[in-house]
């Protein structure tokens, strides 16, 4: 295999593309940058001017009001300047490729790119495509990767529980179509999780699972037994009903987080979701808005992730 | 492509994959044809002499799978770039399949596609007719007329029927006269979406997977059809291990099936799709090393016929996008000979066992005067230097496509001249 399109010869961090990989001392890099960007958020002046003069575009091919404001938040404590694009479907009905939206883009001087694409491995293409200097920040690609999530998710579980080599995570649901689950399971096994398990129905599950190095649980409360995280994946619409699944309402039985499930758990386990959250369908309500949730902390430990690794790569950029 | 010319070919390494010969003679061709191997007929005069010192003649290749593009992905590739990327890879017997723009369902579409082909004088090109109108998998095409026009067989390409019924009326059908149909086999629901071979792989990468099973339940329905319709059927392009079983246990039975590979899918597998790389979408897909192993044993064995270069043009603009959207394949037909040189290379297996594979084998289940040096065949060569290494670049290769995972990288085997009915078609 080629070097990996992220990292510069120097080994360090050119584009953030995928957490499978990523080195561990870059990940403790942006985990240790982001303290010092949470307390920004507690401040009354919001602002420090590592990226200013430089140009963030939000390029999001799929919708996401949610991550997209995330970013656009970071870019700005950080006094970058924010363009945001929604291409949606539309710009590919108009005949124009991928890289001649970003040829025209970069001819307007971006210096970074969060790219959202439907398609997995598209953050890749486009990060071969633009000149040295210009990063590539990969905000969700189809089913394959969401490092920021992935790395946010592993901010607010060294938030809670300090020592990753102790812990045991169990990954809820529908890991199958879920680009968070890859992105926590790589960065868990390379910070040195000892085990990580998946639990869902076979449906749910890709092939080979357990080579990516977790354990499978088809039994909730098996799986959940003794473990220190918690994570629910969302579960789409569309898979509700068909043949992956009989009903929203069989699945939240199985599968759904509720109070006796969460028991089998160690006392002080957290409960995460990367959100939106259907409540009654892979979380019950009061378990989302119980004491053991760090839902709403993910959210706000998000920001400063994403404004670690976009301070790192423009860093990176300036000296390149 | 008659002539009257008398030629010999002298002081190469004959290697004739059907008889089994390999030794230093001359070939000895009039009108045309092979008129002796070893001693020269009586009262021949040459009028022309090939020197192949140091060179390996074989039967010119027949390729089972060659997309020319025409009619209507010009863009793609032309009739005139594939054809010469044909005589320049050795190939001078090709089988294109009927998914063009329109698609083969019409005898004047071939009829075309035949007189433009021939008059080019350089392979010679086998239509595949189109299984079914316009390959949408409802009404015959009419087989009839179609093999009047030329065809050798009939072929739904990469649309797999979703009607058994349908299948099984066409086998019927194909039955009572005694055409051959091809098959990609591979259940349409099971593939619906799928980019990759369902694995580690397209786990790490979250694509969109396509189960083994989706091509072994295929093999296996089909198979039961044949048993029932008699039909002979020619499954195009093996990927996974379980079919291979199915496929060896039916051979056994005595049911008319052969088969072929892809010889990317015999040298590479899913994992080599690396970050994503397009170039290494294929249909079907790259399956994993467990598969690919078990192909290459099957060609080893037997149970694969033959290999082919399955050719598909494709332009940078649709190769240059997300995995998912690429379009699938690889030019081929300049890399078949020595690609299949390499896998002999990695298998240890005999040049001449290599050679038949690409060469007497496809031409026996095309049922083709070609792929051998029998004396009254016609005279088409390949002569290859089997220790030159050439440098596989956009310049090198004559066919439009530029796309292969092969790009930039060394191989070894160089076709110096092809030739056919006689004449030296490349270079040319």
């Amino acid at each position: 295999m080629p070097a990996h399109p992220q990292l510069d010869s120097q080994g360090n961090l050119k584009h953030l593309l995928t957490t499978e990989g990523l080195p561990r001392r870059l990940i403790e890099q942006v985990l240790e940058t982001a303290d010092q960007f949470v307390s920004i958020g507690e401040r009354e002046v919001k602002k420090v001017p590592l990226l200013r003069g430089k140009s963030v575009f939000n390029l999001f091919f799929e919708n996401s009001t949610r991550t997209r404001t995330t970013f656009e938040i970071a870019a700005k404590r950080l006094s970058a300047d924010v363009i945001n694009l929604n291409i949606g479907a539309s710009s590919t009905s108009k005949g124009e490729s991928l890289l001649d939206t970003i040829d025209n883009l970069a001819a307007m001087d971006a210096d970074m790119f969060v790219v959202r694409h439907h398609s997995s491995g598209a953050p890749y293409l486009i990060a071969q495509h633009v000149k040295p200097g210009v990063a590539v920040v990969n905000a969700g690609d189809g089913r394959h990767a969401h490092p920021t999530q992935g790395l946010l998710d592993m901010y607010t579980i060294r938030h809670y529980k300090k020592d990753f080599t102790r812990l045991t995570v169990a990954i809820v649901g529908d890991v199958l179509h879920s680009r968070v689950a890859r992105s926590q399971i790589h960065a868990l096994t390379t910070l040195g999780v000892p085990e990580v398990r998946v639990i869902g129905p076979r449906t749910l599950l890709p092939a080979d699972v357990e080579r990516l190095g977790v354990k499978v649980f088809h039994d909730m409360k098996r799986g959940l037994e003794g473990a220190d995280v918690v994570v629910m994946l969302r579960l789409q619409n569309e898979r509700m009903n068909g043949p992956l699944l009989p009903s929203a309402q069989e699945f939240f039985k199985t599968y759904g987080l509720t109070a006796d499930k969460l028991a089998r758990a160690k006392p002080d386990a957290i409960v995460m979701h990367p959100g939106p959250m259907n409540r009654g369908v892979e979380i019950d309500s009061p378990i989302a808005d119980g004491t053991q949730s760090v839902i709403l902390p993910q959210v706000t430990f998000g920001i400063a992730v994403r404004m670690a690794v976009m301070s790192l790569l423009g860093a990176g950029g300036r000296h390149e | 492509m008659s002539n009257t010319m008398n030629v010999e070919i002298k002081n190469g390494r004959v290697v004739d994959p059907a008889s089994g010969a390999d030794a230093m003679q001359s070939i000895y061709v009039v009108d045309g044809r092979i008129a002796a191997v070893g001693n020269a007929p009586k009262d021949f005069n040459a009028d022309r002499v090939i020197d192949a010192a140091g060179k390996i003649v074989c039967p010119g290749l027949v390729d089972l799978s060659a997309r020319l593009r025409e009619p209507g992905n010009e863009h793609k590739a032309t009739l005139e770039s594939e054809m010469r990327a044909a005589v320049a890879g050795g190939v001078t017997s090709l089988v294109c399949p009927p998914d063009t723009d329109p698609p083969l369902d019409e005898p004047g579409l071939v009829e075309m596609l035949k007189r433009r082909a021939d008059a080019l004088k350089q392979a010679r090109v086998y239509p595949l007719g189109a299984l079914t109108q316009g390959l949408k998998g409802q009404r015959l095409a009419e087989m009839g007329a179609l093999t009047e026009a030329g065809c050798v067989g009939f072929f739904q390409a990469d649309c797999p029927l979703t009607d058994t019924n349908v299948l099984w009326r066409a086998m019927q059908y194909a039955a009572t006269h005694g055409f051959t149909i091809w098959l990609r086999p591979e259940d349409a629901h099971l593939a619906t979406g799928g980019v990759a071979h369902d694995g580690e792989m397209a786990t790490r990468l979250g694509l969109p997977a396509i189960p083994a099973v989706a091509e072994t339940i295929a093999v296996q329905t089909i198979v039961t059809l044949v048993a029932e319709t008699g039909c002979r059927v020619h499954l195009a392009r093996i990927s996974a291990a379980p079919s291979l079983a199915v496929i060896a246990a039916a051979k056994k039975a005595g049911l008319p099936l052969t088969c072929d590979v892809g010889i990317h899918h015999l040298l590479l597998a899913d994992r080599d799709i690396g970050y994503f790389d397009p170039q290494y979408r294929f249909t079907p897909p790259l399956r994993d090393v467990r598969d690919r192993d078990a192909l290459r044993q099957g060609v080893v064995s037997g149970v694969i016929d033959a290999i082919c270069s399955d050719h598909t043009p494709v332009d940078d603009d649709e190769k240059q996008v997300p995995f998912d959207e690429a379009t699938p394949g690889a030019t081929g037909l300049e890399l078949l000979l020595p690609l299949t040189l390499k896998f002999a290379a990695e298998m240890k297996l005999p040049l001449k066992n290599a050679l038949a594979k690409i060469t007497s084998a496809p031409a026996a289940l095309l049922g083709i005067p070609a792929g051998t040096l029998a004396v009254g065949s016609p005279a088409d060569l390949c002569i290859f230097d089997e220790q030159a290494f050439w440098a596989v670049t956009p310049r090198t290769l004559c066919s439009q496509g530029k796309n292969t995972p092969w790009m930039k990288r060394e191989l070894v085997g160089k076709v110096t001249q092809t030739v056919v009915g006689g004449q030296t078609v490349f270079p040319g």
